[in-house]
């Protein structure tokens, strides 16, 4: 008994940090779901025609807001999945299209079937995708269709792809900004800190959403929506990096006067080898972990800005540009399912905060 | 202390002319300056205007000066008072800001109050009591409000209330309301109708609050003080309240620093959505038309009331701490 | 009044114990097991007597003083045992049965019992001054200063405060009642926690090692200040240390404890010049002497403390113990009368085990 347990303490001796901190996440059941469905997510992202059931700017005026039309997976016991077809009557007194599901005419659906042809990655074309139609000359919309008679959830698949590297990217940025500044404020002290904390600071008192919905009012018209994508991230970024900053300077300041950073020094490390082989280990997987953090709130900045006009601009898509069709309530009571991208942006956000806490708590593997 | 609030008040005039400049910048930046943006706008409606006119104008305006001496133009007009005249209203901008601004003040605050009033209490219950049945469900209520963006989350309401109950839940004010002057009856409707942007608005903030809260109690409810106080024979909700609970306020106050200026600049979202009459809509426009002399009125503000937002909470904090009172 | 006086009085000619702690066991429920932080103690204190706790850190010293006091707090829970405690009314209560935030054991909290905590300066609080949460305490408590019934009044439980600062050997005690505990030195922290102790006119002080967290020469202060108002106040102190002299200054009577269990306890004298229990000796062995050999290594204690998830069968002390026998591993040893007024739990005195 005592010689099992034993064995069990030597291994938690020997083991690496990066492993202990898996160990201690493992044991946060939420957290490791929610990172089972952010590996799903940013699957969408390299792939997204893959996942999507139509070109995502397909449109067909007569085929605008076509509510959702659910998979059923077994037909007569046998498991042979189908959606009901949708029929259009217009009201006679409002002339407004009514759609009525009929369940007895149903389209079968089929997975890993054909339908329109697509790059990955910009490098080899297919036409494989995961939920297609089994009559390709059907339309079915699994999540509805919006006024212009896009599918919604082929939409939503292209607006992950756009929100969610936006959100990637932008906090790589403020990682990168922030280690290197807060690092060299940290480590050099003196002058260098101080200004790079004014500039911090100054920063950090800036009123955000108004300041970038300025900025991004400040993007030439002109500009690709590749170019509006790359200086929005920019700009999230800029403010984005303040609070990692301050963190790893406190980090640095702290670590500066550890025993084992003076042995290193008088060791004949250099600068360089002491900062990236002794100091930023031990504190790298907070930084992982505030970075998990700082995602979301990217996220949510970057929808808020496209809801509003002044972020990723159509033709290309973001959850928030998708919920800008959800911004009107009568056309919204009509059609709710144009609020479907919000709620992926809620379980997404949701994902990262579980996934990043769980990570926090993780990262001090000694602290229990 | 004294010495302490005059160095933050000193420095606030300083920030503003660093934010002042920024702010000129970032109006100016879009190519053309506001005059292409009228001519633009003139030419869509039909009706045009000679290049006589917009030389003169653009003279009128100093548009035709360098960039340093406009912002000084800028700077010294606003010292007097002097917002500009906005293109897009043909009124000064002054008189557009401040028709808006209380009413912004009062969302912000009033969000503020209710934020406090519901993730205090909040965080207290959940720290005194972890892992009970109602701990589990602020916890899930916490989480699920942070991570929803407040627009959605006034988009969400105002369909259930439209399509469901249909009532309208937009605006401040009932349609009787919106244009009359004020009376007692216009502020009690102004209650009635602003706690629900109100929350809305500090959801996040609400949620966020009440798990430092928590997590601040729960730190500080483990400090040998508490054995102390509790080997003194205190009552214990009467302990928790005078001793763990003042000191897990302190960080709890130094959240209003970046809160309430978070607020003010977040309304503008949720006031966008919900159509409140807000400094955030006018602004939104502003930008979207160029209207630049206006847009940087307001940008101006609302950098004002951070900073305020800021220094309000190092002057309570340093109150409220005796550690930072004593040795400022 | 005087009727009760007689009634100690006698209680203390018949040498009945002010505090009776039996089989207490002490237990905290964590997600990774069960650890049984005090496992069968029992101890008794006699009035105006120094009681002096020994043992390593972990072995449940403080958490058996917690558990006096009812302040064990989740997840650690008191299973069974008995604490009898006299009050100064001559009536004998058991604390365990007392609920945790009742109004009893409230009254007896800093009234009759107090506390000296291990860390003077994280014990107060910092945003309070000094004065007012030692004020607090004397008005929870101002029946013990009342005088014909009379309510006391905050200015009156300043005033005692000061003179309890005075009584401390707190200088300017007029100026330090207003300070926080940050702007006073480690040995003035301690000394106006003492006041704070006393505030109530205790009859049993409990110090959880008051001197572990001040540099030596106040550490003297300190203790000779103790011993001093021990003396004035004829107040019973239980002194909890893992400083064998310090036990050797303070305490007439001592408790030694391993792994929340009571391996021997007896008079100071025979505790130090004929300690029974082979982890006393090794205890001893380990304390430097002036006139041991230099330049050789103090003898240790073999093996390390234990996992507490991982309790070791029978005597808990048995995988580090020198005289280790066969029945070691297999009963837990009693605490059995071993000599004059001496018990030890170890099977090399006598045969008889915990009942399992």
């Amino acid at each position: 008994m005592s010689g099992t347990s034993s064995a069990a303490e030597d291994r938690v001796a020997i083991a690496s940090n990066w492993r202990l901190v898996w160990w201690r996440f493992r044991r946060h059941r939420l957290a490791m779901i929610s990172a089972g469905l952010l590996i799903f997510m940013y699957m969408i992202v390299l792939a997204p025609d893959f996942f999507s059931v139509q070109d995502p700017e397909r449109t067909d005026a007569r085929q605008a807001f076509i509510p959702v039309q659910m998979i059923h997976f077994f037909d007569d016991g046998s498991l042979s999945p189908w959606v009901p077809t949708i029929t259009g009557k217009r009201h006679p007194v409002t002339l407004r299209m009514e759609w009525v599901a009929d369940p007895a005419r149903k389209v079968g659906v089929r997975f890993f079937a054909r339908g329109y042809s697509y790059r990955v990655l910009g490098v080899f074309e297919t036409n494989v995708h995961l939920i297609a139609p089994a009559d390709p000359t059907q339309r079915i919309f699994l999540l509805g269709s919006d006024r212009l008679g896009r599918d919604q959830w082929s939409r939503i698949m292209h607006g992950t792809q756009t929100s969610m590297t936006v959100g990637l990217v932008a906090v790589a940025l403020s990682v990168i900004l922030g280690v290197v500044l807060g690092g060299l404020s940290g480590y050099v002290g003196g002058k260098t800190d101080q200004v790079i904390q004014r500039i911090i600071e100054l920063l950090q008192s800036v009123p955000t959403i108004p300041i970038w919905l300025a900025l991004s009012a400040a993007l030439p018209r002109d500009w690709t929506p590749i170019q509006v994508f790359f200086a929005i991230t920019v700009i999230l970024s800029l403010v984005g990096w303040t609070t990692l900053g301050r963190e790893v300077r406190g980090r640095f300041l702290a670590l500066r006067e550890e025993d084992f950073v003076l042995a290193a020094r008088l060791a004949g490390c250099s600068r360089m080898r002491i900062i990236l082989r002794h100091m930023v280990p031990t504190f790298a997987s907070h930084i992982i972990a505030t970075s998990s953090l700082a995602i979301p709130v990217m996220i949510i900045n970057e929808t808020s800005l496209s809801f509003l006009g002044l972020g990723i601009r159509p033709p290309a898509i973001s959850w928030g540009v998708l919920l800008q069709e959800a911004q009107n309530i009568q056309t919204l009571a009509l059609a709710p399912w144009l609020l479907t991208p919000g709620l992926v942006v809620i379980v997404a956000v949701l994902a990262f905060n579980l996934v990043g806490d769980g990570l926090r708590d993780a990262a001090d593997p000694y602290s229990n | 202390m004294t010495r302490y609030i005059a160095q933050r008040l000193l420095i606030l005039p300083l920030l503003m002319v660093i934010y002042s400049f920024v702010i000129f910048l970032i109006i100016q930046a879009p190519p053309g300056d506001f005059l292409t943006a009228y001519v633009a706008t003139l030419a869509s409606s039909g009706s045009s205007i000679s290049a006589d006119q917009i030389a003169a104008l653009r003279h009128q305006y100093g548009l035709d000066q360098p960039f340093l001496v406009q912002y000084f133009l800028w700077m010294q007009n606003l010292l007097h008072g002097d917002f500009g005249l906005s293109l897009e209203y043909q009124r000064p901008n002054a008189d557009l800001i401040s028709e808006q601004l209380g009413l912004t003040l009062a969302l912000a605050l009033f969000s503020f109050v209710l934020t406090w009033a519901i993730a205090v209490p909040a965080g207290i219950y959940s720290a005194t009591h972890p892992r009970s049945l109602i701990d589990h469900v602020l916890t899930v209520i916490n989480y699920v409000g942070v991570a929803t963006p407040n627009f959605m989350l006034a988009l969400i309401l105002m369909w259930l209330a439209f399509a469901y109950f249909d009532i309208n839940v937009s605006g401040l004010f009932s349609p009787e309301f919106v244009d009359a002057p004020w009376s007692f009856a216009r502020v009690g409707d102004l209650l009635f109708h602003i706690w629900l942007p109100g929350l809305v608005l500090g959801i996040a903030g609400t949620a966020r609050l009440s798990r430092i809260m928590r997590a601040n109690l729960l730190d500080e409810l483990n400090k040998p003080y508490v054995v102390t106080a509790r080997a003194k024979g205190m009552r214990e909700w009467r302990l928790v309240l005078r001793y763990p609970v003042r000191l897990a306020f302190n960080p709890l106050v130094s959240t209003i620093g970046w809160y309430l200026p978070a607020l003010f600049s977040g309304s503008l979202i949720v006031a966008t959505v919900m159509n409140l009459p807000n400094i955030g809509p006018l602004l939104l426009r502003a930008l979207i038309n160029q209207d630049m002399y206006l847009a940087g009125g307001i940008l101006l503000i609302y950098s004002f009331l951070t900073i305020v937002g800021t220094l309000l909470s190092d002057v309570l904090l340093a109150l409220l701490d005796p550690r930072i009172r004593v040795e400022s | 009044m005087p009727l009760t006086r007689i009634a100690i009085e006698g209680a203390v000619n018949q040498q009945t114990p002010l505090l009776q702690v039996r089989d207490l066991r002490v237990s905290f429920q964590l997600d990774e097991g069960v650890v049984r932080a005090v496992d069968g103690t029992s101890f008794d204190v006699m009035p105006g007597q120094v009681l002096g706790i020994v043992g390593e850190s972990g072995c449940g010293k403080s958490v058996t003083m917690k558990a006096i006091l009812q302040l064990v707090d989740r997840p650690g829970r008191i299973d069974t045992g008995e604490i009898k405690f006299l009050r100064s009314d001559g009536e004998t209560v058991d604390l365990v049965k007392l609920p945790p935030r009742g109004a009893m054991i409230r009254q007896i909290r800093g009234g009759e019992i107090a506390l000296i905590p291990q860390e003077p300066m994280a014990s107060f609080s910092p945003v309070h001054t000094v004065g007012d949460q030692i004020i607090e305490a004397i008005l929870l408590h101002s029946h013990r200063w009342e005088q014909g019934g009379r309510k006391i009044s905050k200015r009156e439980a300043r005033k005692i405060t000061i003179g309890l600062f005075r009584d401390v050997g707190i200088s300017m005690p007029e100026q330090r009642v207003d300070a926080y505990s940050w702007q006073l030195s480690g040995g003035l922290r301690q000394r106006a926690m003492i006041a704070m102790a006393l505030s109530c006119k205790p009859r049993l002080l409990i110090a959880d090692e008051p001197t572990t967290a001040i540099d030596v020469t106040t550490q003297a202060q300190v203790l000779a200040l103790l011993r001093d108002l021990q003396v004035k106040y004829n107040t019973a102190i239980i002194f909890i240390t893992h400083d064998l002299g310090v036990i050797a200054q303070m305490a007439s009577y001592v408790v030694v404890m391993y792994l929340g269990r009571v391996m021997e306890q007896g008079p100071v004298d025979a505790i130090f010049h004929a300690p029974k229990h082979p982890y006393t000796r090794a205890l001893l062995r380990s304390i430097p002497s002036m006139y041991g050999q230099t330049r050789v290594a103090l003898p240790v204690i073999s093996g390390t403390l234990p996992h507490p998830f991982n309790r070791p069968p029978g005597c808990p002390f048995h995988p580090r113990c020198a005289d280790v026998m066969p029945a070691c591993s297999v009963g837990v040893p009693r605490l059995m009368p071993v000599g004059d007024d001496q018990l030890a739990s170890c099977f090399l005195h006598h045969n008889e085990a915990e009942p399992v």
